[in-house]
């Protein structure tokens, strides 16, 4: 059977599914919007964890958290069940699509077999929508994706069973309960006090301050680890910032975006003038990430501490911008 | 970001046909989408990765010819695995799978344990004892 599931395309997946799911049950709500409610924004260093032989830094709120965020605040209760066994992961997804009910999944990449090769790595945090089922393959929308694609039942329960770091276990959910009415101004104002809450965190690895913390670590890393390691760093950087998940640049403009619907909502101008100064921000990552990559380019192993020094300035001039930033939004609603 | 700057470089995507969406401002100030193709510093970033990881297989493979590590780390390795996401995966240990690497104790190991690995690797016990020239 196939379920009359619009797709849409979206930056980024746990946005992009939920704000489909939204659509699917009658509620337009924007990706932008689900990510600001949800509080998607972060900084954040997670000492000890390593990912791709590298430190993990992350752009965006842990797996999960922007969904339930997002829920909690416009009222909407999701259902959401993991499993052990394979088995009854899969019978409970058929049970719900005979339903006529689409839901979302937390799937690996690894085993992804639409995607590139390039782009599978043990990732386990990737969201998709599973809107029907022919025969024995699974209709898939897929956030990311520019057009709807299929899984077999074989590769489907492959990905929900990654293993590794948030292992999916199955993982999946989908709205139950809605509110008579959407209603957004409370849960905008919520979402972006939580969002300054965090950013401005008096905790050493989170917010502007894990911002000036990893600054201080590239000024160590060419001296510590050799420059084949710290430029392997510094490419992980960019690559936690681009590409997984859209990152900190990415990241930056749909909060912008949200910024700009939030005021309109909210009727507040004030929240036009700082969306544009976000922008602004996510520029200065963009160019951030050019630099970056200009020393990591060659794979050079020759010493160069002093690009090092000027990219951690980089990085610190950020941390400096987004705290006067978020002073400012807390200020402004 | 100007929608019209939304950088439209070659990247691995173009293979798979794939564009990713993008939030940009228009002339107006607006937000709205736009797709890309790609951007060269995620570019690079990525291929200097597979190209570690390239390495990294060559590397292990070089260990295994001369008898310093077991074909397990290789195919670990080739799966882009390290030793943690590996242990998740056969349900074991990480030290016990490092463990294994040892050539001698790789060559003790039952049949059982030997066919969790293959599994995971979706290889025949045979292929994970003798690591193949194809590369």
């Amino acid at each position: 059977m196939k379920i009359d599931f619009t797709h849409h395309q979206a930056a980024h997946c746990e946005n992009g599914v939920v704000s489909n799911l939204m659509k699917h049950n009658g509620f337009t709500v924007s990706e932008p919007m689900v990510f600001g409610i949800g509080s998607g924004l972060l900084y954040c260093y997670i000492p000890l964890l390593m990912v791709n032989h590298a430190p993990a830094i992350t752009y965006r709120a842990m797996p999960g958290f922007i969904f339930n965020r997002f829920a909690k605040r416009v009222g909407v209760k999701f259902k959401r069940e993991k499993f052990k066994n394979p088995k009854t992961a899969k019978a409970r997804l058929d049970e719900n699509l005979e339903k006529n009910n689409p839901v979302g999944l937390q799937v690996g990449v690894y085993n992804l077999t639409y995607f590139p090769d390039e782009y599978r790595f043990h990732f386990n945090a990737h969201n998709l929508v599973v809107y029907g089922k022919e025969g024995d393959t699974y209709l898939i929308s897929d956030p990311v994706m520019e057009v709807v694609t299929t899984l077999s039942e074989k590769e489907l329960e492959k990905v929900r069973f990654a293993k590794g770091a948030f292992a999916p276990k199955g993982h999946m959910y989908y709205p139950i309960v809605f509110p008579k009415e959407l209603n957004l101004e409370k849960a905008i104002v919520k979402g972006i006090k939580n969002t300054c809450r965090d950013m401005l965190a008096p905790i050493p690895i989170v917010g502007v301050k894990g911002m000036r913390l990893i600054a201080k670590l590239i000024r160590k890393w060419p001296k510590k680890q050799g420059t084949k390691v710290a430029n392997h760093y510094l490419g992980q950087i960019v690559r936690m910032q681009e590409e997984i998940g859209t990152g900190g640049g990415g990241f930056r403009y749909i909060y912008a975006a949200f910024l700009q619907e939030a005021g309109k909502i909210l009727e507040n101008s004030q929240l036009g003038v700082l969306s544009a100064e976000m922008t602004q921000i996510g520029d200065l990552w963009r160019d951030f990430a050019v630099d970056a990559s200009r020393i990591y380019r060659n794979r050079s192993t020759k010493i160069e501490t002093d690009l090092y020094d000027d990219i951690a300035l980089q990085l610190e001039s950020l941390a400096d911008r987004e705290e006067v930033f978020f002073k400012k939004l807390r200020k402004a609603i | 970001m100007k929608k019209s700057d939304v950088p439209q470089d070659k990247s691995n995507l173009e293979s798979a046909n794939l564009r990713e969406l993008c939030y940009a401002v228009d002339d107006n100030g607006e937000y709205t989408t736009e797709h890309t193709t790609g951007w060269d510093p995620k570019t690079i970033a990525l291929n200097n990765t597979l190209e570690e990881i390239k390495e990294r297989i060559e590397d292990a493979k070089q260990r295994v010819i001369d008898n310093i590590s077991s074909p397990i780390e290789y195919y670990m390795e080739l799966h882009k695995m390290d030793p943690s996401v590996l242990a998740s995966y056969v349900g074991m240990w990480q030290w016990r799978i490092k463990r294994h690497f040892k050539p001698v104790v790789f060559k003790k190991l039952s049949s059982k344990v030997l066919q969790k690995y293959a599994e995971v690797f979706e290889i025949s016990i045979d292929e994970l004892k003798s690591i193949e020239k194809k590369s």
